[in-house]
């Protein structure tokens, strides 16, 4: 989870990045959020929808805990965080409900669901806390990018399977422009309505976590016969305990 | 005499996977012949869909898996989940119905849980249950039998329906599905449900078409020919007999009871064992050796369970059939159930004795 570790030749900004989208992603590898995730996914409109909100949340309540986190006193920070978290996801529900009418109620009880969201917290407490404002908000933003993006794969994928088609209502998200970038894929007598139900989601992001295991396994066995340099510290004197 | 120097257990079946597959399907023979008499020959066109797409995916996923496809797939276990599933869905199904459902449950509930053996899941009641959910329109239209059908549907009329939703003659599976009067016929079972959900008795509801001695119109036929089957897999020693004689003996017993309390709003025990798929489910199904429980006390436990399972959701479930259901949430329980009912070891005491 930390993400202070020993990685070299890479700027710390960087490093973040690969963090946040690939090698800890929150959906595929922390596998944090997990509600939301398979509980909103079923389109790509909504899924998009709750993975803005949270990018926004996760900005938000990074630089804020980061700016306080010299003034908190370390026996109440859990409280304070999710004060600050609280407050956060309120005013972007607000926002949601005057700005998003139609999406805010699509998403229903998930906007404020957020707040249960352990990614929010959980990057509140590991690195928020314990970093400057530039990289806790950069971390935010690239967590919260990376949880979208699963969202949004998800989405994608249930809503071609189960109904045929990318991007349905997605006006209610961007605007009546946007109602140029429905796609219609296929006009299917029956519905994969299995896709759009809840096992549905299980089973997609099952898919999505082994095809990103494989990634990783092919890239380590490719990685692997380059070189291994073998350090080894003498541990046969050790006389302290 | 020699003996061999062998570990326990010294007494087994010498019969090799391959052959009680084998046996599994030839037994099911007699089924198919009265289903594809009653139901139409559509059930033998989805036998061969099915076939074809399970020994296909099985050999894909083992050569990705890296097994040796030929060993693996002469095991016939592949064949033996095409036939189940392709005797359980409509004869008249659309050919993709058939085709998703036996990829799913090969590819899905059986490699991808590591192949024969490691499968949490009956794979053809998984898949069942996944096209029940997906599609539950074309899963529900079920032709009425033969003798009450009002138009004649012929060999050729199979084919072309499975593949192109029309009859030859040009008419579409609901219309075959219809009386003379243009009302849809469903199964007995549904068609029991739905009339005592109106109100209407037991009694006044077996008036129907629909209904014949005993249970439904041909599906008395089709369940006692599954029924002969699985007697044959029982003298042949492929299954033994406690799953199906619990799960028969709890169905009844519930039914029983239920019936004895208010006859005008259940079925008739003997009703239910002869309707749906109970006598395919109790015999074929339920004793699947890798997802039923291993032990004879669990069993006995896992039989009951889908007989009460089914009992309970056909009587008060939103579906008119239950067994995949049933024998789906009862392989949940297996471990449990083969966790506490481990026979005593002998040479070893009693939990309690000291």
């Amino acid at each position: 989870m930390d993400t202070t570790t020993v990685e070299h030749k890479q700027s710390p900004y960087q490093e973040i990045i690969r963090q946040g989208l690939w090698k800890n992603n929150p959906g595929l590898v922390q596998l944090l959020g997990l509600c939301p995730l398979l509980a909103v996914t079923s389109s790509l409109t909504n899924a998009l929808g709750l993975g803005l909100a949270t990018v926004l949340v996760l900005l938000s309540t990074n630089t804020v805990v980061s700016l306080i986190r010299n003034f908190v006193p370390n026996e109440i920070r859990i409280p304070v965080f999710v004060m600050v978290i609280a407050s956060v996801v309120t005013v972007i529900e607000l926002l949601m409900h005057a700005f998003m009418y139609n999406l805010y109620q699509a998403l229903g009880i998930f906007i404020p669901l957020i707040v249960t969201n352990c990614i929010v917290i959980g990057r509140a407490e590991a690195y928020a806390s314990k970093n400057a404002v530039l990289p806790a908000a950069f971390d935010g933003l690239m967590m919260g990018t990376g949880f979208a993006l699963v969202l949004c794969t998800l989405g994608a994928v249930r809503e071609v399977l189960g109904a045929g088609t990318l991007f349905a209502g997605a006006d209610l998200l961007l605007g009546d422009w946007a109602k140029v970038l429905t796609v219609h894929l296929y006009q299917a007598d029956h519905q994969f309505l299995l896709a759009i139900l809840p096992p549905g989601a299980f089973l997609v992001m099952g898919f999505l976590i082994a095809a990103k295991n494989t990634i990783d396994a092919r890239a380590a066995a490719k990685a692997k016969p380059v070189e291994q340099k073998i350090s080894r510290a003498r541990v046969t004197h050790v006389s302290t305990q | 005499m020699s003996f061999k120097i062998a570990s326990s257990p010294h007494q087994h079946s010498q019969k090799s996977t391959a052959q009680l597959m084998k046996l599994v399907a030839l037994a099911a023979v007699p089924g198919i012949a009265v289903q594809a008499y009653f139901f139409g020959y559509g059930v033998l066109v989805q036998l061969l869909l099915a076939i074809v797409t399970a020994l296909s995916c099985e050999a894909a996923v083992l050569a990705l898996r890296g097994k040796k496809v030929k060993v693996k797939l002469l095991d016939h276990s592949a064949l033996v989940t095409a036939v189940l599933l392709a005797v359980a869905i409509p004869s008249y199904a659309p050919w993709w119905l058939i085709v998703v459902g036996t990829a799913f449950a090969i590819v899905v509930v059986k490699q991808l849980y590591g192949g024969l053996g490691n499968n949490l899941f009956n794979p053809a009641m998984a898949a069942y249950v996944l096209l029940l959910v997906s599609f539950p329109l074309p899963m529900t239209s079920w032709l009425p039998a033969a003798p009450v059908q009002n138009l004649a549907v012929g060999p050729l009329d199979a084919v072309c329906t499975i593949f192109t939703d029309y009859s030859c003659t040009g008419y579409s599976v609901s219309q075959l599905r219809q009386d003379a009067d243009g009302i849809s016929m469903a199964t007995p079972l549904d068609t029991l449900k739905t009339d005592l959900s109106q109100g209407y008795t037991t009694a006044e509801s077996m008036k129907k078409p629909v209904f014949g001695w005993l249970s439904g119109e041909g599906w008395f036929w089709v369940n006692l020919a599954y029924l002969v089957g699985g007697l044959f897999l029982l003298q042949q020693k492929v299954i033994q007999w406690r799953i199906p004689v619990a799960v028969l003996g709890s169905l009844f017993s519930c039914s029983l009871l239920a019936w004895l309390i208010s006859p005008d709003t259940n079925a008739s025990p003997l009703f239910q064992l002869f309707s749906g798929a109970t006598m395919l489910a109790a015999f074929f199904i339920a004793t699947d050796p890798v997802s039923a429980s291993t032990t004879e006390k669990g069993r006995l436990i896992f039989g009951a369970l889908i007989g009460v399972l089914v009992f309970l959701i056909r009587s008060y479930g939103g579906y008119p059939d239950a067994f995949a259901f049933a024998v789906m949430l009862a392989n949940m329980t297996v471990p449990l159930i083969d966790y506490y009912t481990q026979p005593r070891t002998y040479g070893h005491k009693h939990k309690g004795a000291r």
